[in-house]
């Protein structure tokens, strides 16, 4: 039987107004806020889910680096939602829309919390976005951690593929806090065949990507 | 009422980040849940806050609010008649 490899099969970069998508940048945007520059990515790519509106910034980050990562993939059919993990994680969690709600609750004479920015004052809410839209409920969880941890994230990745809790797994950082914002996703799947060109999945690599145009 | 209507489609649409939507494209006597807009509970939620904060209307009852939240007609009948503004 050969012997099967972790793979960086895809990876997808959105920072400064640009989005690279396996080494190509696929997208360049002029917009002057994060939210803006999301949405111009969204009709660009023809994304259709409506719900991506109604999303706060973090998991309309996440999801649009997440939606390019899977695409053209039909993951659906290549594995059980059960079998595909998430691991992500970043450094101010949901600060961003947290400073949202805050807003709303300042006053006591004007206390009016928005439901809709409420449900999003939890970081890993994104996780549970991108399961939403592709049906996933595998392992997964949220870090919070001072900056991306190439290291931490090899080894939990590596030990879920090692104990078979997953088959695959979309791994990285989802970061924003008010026009500063970073998605690097990656994802790593098993293979026993090695094409030319692919990454093998280890923490130098995954800090490579990670650094590519930062 | 028709003023009342278009006023509030506007507010819908900006408080649902419906930003898809025009005012022209909600049709009021459509259901806003499931069917129509549809929208979810974290929307009906959104709804009774924008009916407080901007109309200063509470509603009473969890049914009070299948009733008024049935459609943008249903919302300005509610307003109309109980906005003392």
């Amino acid at each position: 039987m050969m012997e099967e490899k972790y793979i960086i099969s895809d990876y997808c970069i959105i920072r400064n107004n640009r989005i690279v998508l396996n080494g190509e940048v696929v997208y360049t945007g002029n917009e002057s806020s994060p939210g803006e520059f999301f949405s111009a990515a969204y009709r660009y790519f023809t994304i259709s889910y409506a719900k991506f509106f109604k999303m706060d910034n973090l998991c309309k980050l996440g999801f649009l680096a997440s939606e390019l990562l899977l695409r053209g993939k039909n993951i659906n059919d290549v594995y059980p939602g059960d079998e595909v993990g998430i691991l992500l994680s970043n450094a101010g969690s949901s600060i961003d829309t947290d400073r949202n709600h805050q807003k709303s609750i300042s006053k006591r004479d004007e206390y009016f919390p928005s439901p809709s920015v409420f449900v999003y004052t939890l970081a890993n809410i994104v996780i549970g976005e991108i399961c939403i839209r592709h049906k996933l409920f595998g392992e997964s969880f949220f870090l919070i951690e001072k900056e991306f941890d190439a290291k931490r994230s090899y080894e939990q990745v590596k030990q879920w593929l090692d104990e078979q809790i997953v088959r695959c797994c979309i791994t990285g950082w989802v970061e924003i806090d008010n026009d500063r914002y970073e998605a690097v996703l990656y994802f790593i799947q098993k293979t026993s065949v090695l094409q030319e060109g692919i990454a093998i999945f280890d923490a130098e690599k995954l800090t490579d990507i990670y650094l590519l145009g930062k | 009422m028709e003023a009342l209507i278009a006023k509030l489609k506007n507010e819908i649409i900006e408080v649902l980040n419906l930003t898809e939507m025009t005012p022209e494209s909600i049709d009021e006597n459509e259901p806003l849940f499931v069917e129509g807009l549809g929208l979810d509970s974290i929307d009906a939620l959104e709804l009774i806050v924008l009916l407080e904060r901007n109309y200063g209307l509470k509603l009473a009852t969890a049914e009070e609010g299948k009733t008024v939240l049935k459609s943008v007609r249903s919302m300005a009948e509610f307003i109309r008649k109980n906005n003392k503004g």
